[in-house]
């Protein structure tokens, strides 16, 4: 699947397209697939979020979990401050990520 | 230390409004991203992985404790109570919001603080020895130099749009502790026969993709000469960088490629043209520049005798403390590479009590060091037990300067969105794998260095071991490298070979180290006994 990320304006936070609008929640992203390329040109050209983009993910029982790595941690937070992570102290996300 | 006068002060405070606006036309959406992209970065604020990321600049990484103070107060209130020190002495917060920008750069300007030329291809930061002034085999104090050097290049009309970065490193010791050979522009400050103070100029050095050691191009620029010397350096840079290859720009690759001999032929020639245009300043204005690195009313006639009777405090001195110039005072480095903790990071807290400590114990004097760990340089040798409780009691008394767990590591994937791979938790790793300080000691002098990526944000070709992180089809795969050195044998590692994962690399340093035990000889070194005997038995060490 393909879905659609990119980066708050006011706040820089990681967000998700989820159909509607941005979420900061991976597990809300939708799969966007052909229209991904108007979605970004739109929501770049409306000037709501910061360099948006379009990764490839994978459907799993807990949502939609990016194909590399660097998006994964971009879902949840850094792996090594763990208290900081979107999903707080969450013993998952270390193999979800990685 | 300097101190602004009213046209530094209202330079900046018209900067941070400047911004404000700037930041509220991108708000309201009245300019897109392209267009306040090169003014953020002007302004040292990145878009990174998670948030934005604001580089403040720390001069020739010297700073004062009410400085250290905002700082922590920066931390606690827009960030998340920390900060990250970094290889350059600035200071680095993760978790910015832009709409916060314009007023921590407010509160940055109320303690001489900004965060201009922390990016964009200008004249960055000045680096320079976190031992200066306070070191016994200095020529002079170099920062009054460098200082005349950021006053040069802030706002530098000519060199605000370079073809690259730019980095400049000063010292005034044998001893290189600010990486210098590994700059675009390195300068140590010598004294000629006749006692005269000059510059030893070194240009075209530098890391990242393409690492080089900076030749020499000139051995003795006088100070009456000095600025017109960098300005012709830059010049010829400025002309005739590559502006067509970003990983061509940097000057290393200029004076690479038409050779050191014809780079300084070409500045020479520029030099005598600039020299006529009377850009050197007046003695007097170096002068009162130099008023303000005045060394501080140390006492006279104190004692050197230390009681050393506490064993884990003799640890610490034996390792985390210097030599100073003035009897009876020493140079102690606070580590902020505790085992399994962040290197470099620091939180809100342990800025405020380091801005305390250099209140009570350093003349309200503090450094950041390249290899990302804190300094006070000029501590009574009868105040370091007292210093070493109030840091022992703070997670700030690890004994473990330039040993194995002193790594330096660049934030790496967890947060940089150049980064291939992570390499804040390999550092843990590594330092949890040699955590024993017998066993650190043991090995001695051990500079491991890693880096996220190739623009090596952490050094890793300066390290006597480097690991470079590197991705490999998605996957964090980790090269190895030996017998770099950032200090004055500079000298650029070699990869060893195939890669390996996290815990692979791991095993490969436990392997290299071993065998660095059983060929070394009395007194050497991990990087002398790998110069005496070799690449061949660490790779066969290695590999198998």
């Amino acid at each position: 699947m393909k879905i659609a990320t990119g980066n708050d304006l006011a706040t820089g936070d990681v967000l998700w397209w989820d159909g509607e609008g941005w979420t900061r929640h991976v597990e809300d992203a939708v799969d966007v697939g052909e229209t991904g390329t108007s979605l970004i040109a739109r929501e770049e050209a409306a000037r709501r979020v910061n360099v948006p983009y379009i990764i490839d993910a994978e459907m799993t029982d807990h949502g939609p979990r990016p194909a590399h790595i660097k998006d994964r941690i971009r879902a949840r937070g850094p792996t090594v401050r763990l208290d900081l992570n979107r999903t707080p102290i969450d013993p998952a996300t270390g193999s979800w990520v990685i | 230390m300097y101190r602004y006068d009213q046209y530094d002060q209202s330079i900046v405070d018209a900067r941070v409004e400047d911004f404000r606006d700037q930041v509220a036309r991108r708000m309201s959406g009245a300019m897109s991203e392209d267009e306040f992209k090169p003014l953020r970065l002007m302004n040292g604020l990145y878009l990174q992985l998670h948030a934005y990321m604001l580089r403040v600049a720390i001069p020739y990484g010297t700073l004062d404790g009410r400085q250290m103070r905002m700082l922590g107060h920066i931390a606690r209130k827009y960030d998340r109570g920390y900060g990250h020190f970094t290889t350059r002495q600035n200071l680095q917060f993760n978790w910015i919001e832009l709409k916060d920008t314009p007023d921590i750069l407010a509160e940055l300007a109320t303690v001489e603080m900004h965060a201009i030329q922390t990016s964009g291809n200008c004249i960055r930061n000045i680096s320079s020895d976190q031992y200066a002034g306070a070191a016994a085999d200095e020529a002079t104090d170099p920062r009054p130099w460098a200082e005349l050097l950021r006053q040069w290049s802030s706002f530098h009309p000519e060199f605000t749009y370079l073809p690259r970065k730019f980095k400049i490193a000063v010292i005034a010791s044998d001893d290189d502790r600010a990486a210098m050979r590994l700059h675009d522009i390195g300068l140590q400050i010598v004294r000629n026969e006749a006692g005269e103070i000059g510059f030893k100029v070194y240009v075209g050095g530098g890391m990242g993709r393409t690492p080089m050691v900076g030749p020499l191009i000139r051995d003795f620029v006088s100070t009456a000469d000095f600025l017109s010397y960098m300005e012709a350096c830059l010049r010829v840079y400025n002309r005739y960088g590559r502006r067509d290859n970003i990983y061509k720009a940097r000057i290393k690759i200029l004076v690479h490629e038409i050779g050191a001999d014809e780079y300084r032929r070409q500045v020479e020639e520029e030099f005598l043209h600039v020299k006529t245009l009377g850009l050197d300043p007046p003695a007097g204005e170096f002068e009162r520049i130099a008023a303000f690195f005045a060394p501080p009313a140390w006492d006279r006639g104190l004692s050197d005798e230390l009681d050393l009777s506490d064993p884990d405090f003799k640890l610490w001195v034996d390792q985390n403390v210097a030599a100073h110039k003035q009897p009876g005072y020493a140079i102690a480095t606070i580590s902020l590479k505790p085992i399994g903790g962040i290197p470099g990071d620091a939180s809100a807290e342990q800025m405020e009590l380091m801005a305390d400590l250099a209140e009570r114990y350093s003349f309200d004097e503090l450094r950041v060091t390249h290899a990302q760990n804190i300094v006070l340089p000029h501590v009574r040798k009868a105040d370091l037990y007292a210093l070493w409780q109030a840091l022992a009691g703070a997670g700030l008394g690890t004994a473990n300067l330039d040993l194995i767990s002193d790594i330096i590591a660049c934030p790496g994937l967890d947060y940089c969105s150049l980064a291939n791979a992570r390499s804040i938790p390999l550092a843990q790793k590594i330092a949890e794998r040699f955590a024993s300080l017998d066993r650190q000691r043991d090995l001695g002098e051990l500079k491991l260095k890693i880096s996220g990526c190739i623009n090596a944000c952490g050094h890793h070709h300066a390290g006597h071991i480097g690991i470079l992180g590197v991705d490999r089809k998605g996957t964090e795969n980790y090269q190895l490298l030996l017998g770099g050195s950032g200090a004055e044998d500079a000298s650029l590692g070699r990869i060893t070979g195939p890669g390996f994962d996290e815990d692979g690399v791991v095993d490969a340093i436990e392997r290299t180290v071993e065998k660095y035990r059983t060929v070394r000889l009395s007194g050497e070194r991990f990087l002398d006994t790998y110069r005496r005997v070799g690449f061949e038995p660490f790779k066969e060490a290695i590999y198998g």
